[in-house]
């Protein structure tokens, strides 16, 4: 059993404000990722239940014990480095087997966990090398192999994959999935990547300026995005966002009339918009279709296609300079500067007032 | 025109003629003592100097007989090894502080602490030599390793502090998430990874502590008196006999220099450990 509550956590450096105030609870085998952009704080909250930052103020308790001031040696968390930090002077083995002694486990049982660890990673031929000896994956995973060894209550990665080159970034984040299936763990990952986050967590919290955006699974946070900085953070490419004035509203729609060109009814409780509001609707990649110029309101350039063999992204100027996405079929075809019409499929477009906020949805608000 | 080969080549050259005459120029008053230390008072003194001459071993019984050489031997290795571990235990937990928990004062600390060694020694001479006076430190080899180890502090902080700069400060803190205390995070983890610039440090330290001469004339007389003040009682007032100070030179530099003959390898690379890596 492993929950971890963060209560009102804050963090300063100096006159700096890292951490604002965070509240967070994870659960028992959850697999929770913080994601941000950089210098927004994931980190060094990361490294503040790690023990290995103190805090301002604020609590972290571990199955309701207070261990907000506790060194990070007597917190039984394990903690995966961007670096690996592996010990250069010791092999693979030792590596692995460092903690157990400090804990003064027995030579038998030692061994038998550093075993199984190893068979678990496939390191077994790499026991007796030192780290200097072996590739960046396989660093990799003598550092998972030390975390794993000590069966702690919380495994905590720091951004371990981003060292590692794009094919083998794909391998290591299928085997650390597989590997919190097994082992039924709480493990708390931090990356700036928005595919990590979005292909492994159970829950996801973005952060910006040291405070939390949204919490909620990937697909709540890609379906829902609580804010344009959430809706334009997940989603690889982008969602696009175009400009616009309400010009009519009722209690599940509103129309947006969109300043370079065409409108858009969409589902939409504006209870807080009038007409006239300033708005901004933002539009998936998928959500966009390409038709002919003479069909459509809102037309455009096509900029740049890039083929990706399953998918076509398509880059389209409107005439209003902004940049829109278009997910084409993998055998769309066109060329540079072609006039073009998109079709927006209003049901799937969200809506955010002035200040960047989601409008919600009617369904959303009656369930 | 010489071709980039032809030219590198003559680079090589030129730069193996220029270590060479340096590394002689360097060598040269060593070879010239020991030298010396063979000859007779007459032939030491003669002009134009005599590099061929049938060798003596009169200088070195004669010392022998005069002085008694273990005593200050074992003078100079408790004081420069006494020093040195004590240094060391101060150094370590102030150099890890200063690399590791940086804060806005530690630059000027290091900075501060290596212009005491601006200071000439003789500034502070009267002031030291009446405390040593008053505590009854004078002719003591605590005195010498206290004196010591002050003055080579401020470089062992240094050569430390930049050899703890060299290790990523992750690694400490895995050791901490695998459960150390503080004592072995710094004995398993720090000091075998940094032990090739500790081991420079501990040598240079040992060196500098077993020639140093200011202070060990100064603050003993017989009783704590290491080899330095041993070659220093031979340019008495009864005049400077040669051959005589050549032979307890060799016999004071000796030690040093086959320790540091041993270890050379252990101290280049312990000195050049941030350039080459």
């Amino acid at each position: 059993m492993a929950n971890l509550t963060i209560k009102n956590l804050k963090k300063s450096f100096e006159a700096t404000e890292i951490l604002k105030g965070i509240d967070l609870e994870i659960k028992d085998n959850e697999f929770v990722v913080f994601v941000g952009p950089s210098g927004c704080g994931k980190s060094t909250l990361l490294r503040s239940i790690a023990g290995l930052e103190e805090v301002t103020s604020g609590h972290i308790l571990l199955d309701h014990k207070e261990i907000t001031d506790l060194a990070p040696a007597k917190r039984n968390l394990a903690m995966v480095f961007q670096s690996y930090a592996l010990y250069p002077h010791m092999s693979v083995r030792k590596n692995m087997s460092f903690a157990l002694e400090l804990a003064k486990e027995k030579k038998d049982v030692i061994n038998q966990k550093v075993a199984e660890a190893a068979r678990i990673l496939e390191l077994e031929p790499l026991l007796d090398r030192k780290p200097k000896e072996l590739s960046g994956g396989q660093r990799q995973r003598v550092a998972i192999g030390r975390a794993i060894v000590r069966q702690p209550k919380v495994f905590l990665f720091d951004e371990p994959l981003s060292n590692l080159d794009a094919a083998l970034r794909v391998q290591m984040r299928l085997e650390l999935a597989r590997l919190h299936h097994d082992l039924n763990a709480t493990m708390i990952y931090v990356t700036h990547d928005q595919v990590e986050a979005m292909t492994l967590a159970d829950k996801v919290v973005v952060l910006r300026h040291g405070q939390i955006e949204q919490v909620g699974t990937p697909l709540e946070l890609y379906r829902n995005p609580a804010n344009r900085f959430v809706a334009g953070f997940l989603g690889m490419p982008k969602m696009s966002f175009l400009p616009g004035t309400v010009t009519a509203l009722d209690a599940s729609s509103v129309t947006v009339e969109l300043t370079f060109g065409g409108s858009v009814t969409l589902p939409a409780a504006g209870e807080h918009l009038r007409r006239g509001s300033e708005v901004t609707v933002g539009v998936r990649p998928e959500n966009i279709d390409l038709v002919d110029a003479s069909e459509a309101s809102l037309t455009g350039f096509m900029d740049i296609a890039e083929n990706l063999g399953s998918d076509t992204y398509c880059y389209v100027k409107t005439d209003g300079q902004e940049t829109l996405t278009v997910r084409m079929p993998g055998n769309f075809t066109c060329n540079y500067g072609d006039r073009i019409g998109l079709q927006l499929h209003a049901d799937e477009c969200h809506l955010f007032d002035e200040h960047g906020n989601a409008i919600q949805k009617p369904t959303q608000m009656a369930a | 025109m010489l071709s980039l080969k032809q030219r590198r080549s003559l680079n090589t050259l030129l730069l193996g003629v220029l270590a060479w005459g340096v590394a002689l120029a360097i060598f040269f008053p060593i070879f010239w003592m020991l030298l010396t230390s063979f000859k007779t008072e007459i032939d030491a003194f003669a002009t134009p100097p005599q590099l061929f001459f049938s060798p003596t071993l009169e200088n070195y019984t004669l010392v022998n007989e005069r002085s008694d050489y273990l005593h200050f031997a074992w003078n100079s290795v408790v004081v420069s090894f006494g020093s040195t571990i004590i240094g060391m235990m101060l150094a370590v937990p102030a150099a890890y502080s200063m690399a590791f928990f940086e804060t806005k004062r530690t630059k000027g600390t290091l900075l501060w602490m290596l212009s005491t060694k601006m200071l000439p020694p003789v500034g502070v001479l009267v002031p030291i030599y009446l405390i040593f006076k008053d505590t009854g430190l004078l002719d003591t080899k605590t005195g010498l390793v206290i004196i010591y180890t002050l003055i080579n502090l401020p470089i062992m902080i240094w050569m430390a502090y930049t050899y703890f700069k060299e290790i990523p400060k992750e690694v400490l803190e895995a050791a901490r998430m695998d459960g150390s205390s503080l004592f072995q995070e710094l004995w398993r983890v720090l000091l075998p990874m940094s032990k090739g610039g500790l081991a420079a440090t501990v040598l240079l330290s040992l060196i500098l502590s077993w020639n140093e001469a200011f202070w060990s004339l100064n603050l003993t007389a017989s009783e704590a008196a290491p080899l330095t003040a041993l070659i220093a009682s031979y340019s008495s007032p009864e005049g400077l006999f040669w051959a005589k100070l050549s032979a307890v030179s060799t016999l004071a530099c000796a030690p040093i220099l086959i320790f540091g003959w041993i270890s050379q390898k252990q101290l280049v690379r312990g000195l050049s450990f941030g350039a080459v890596k």
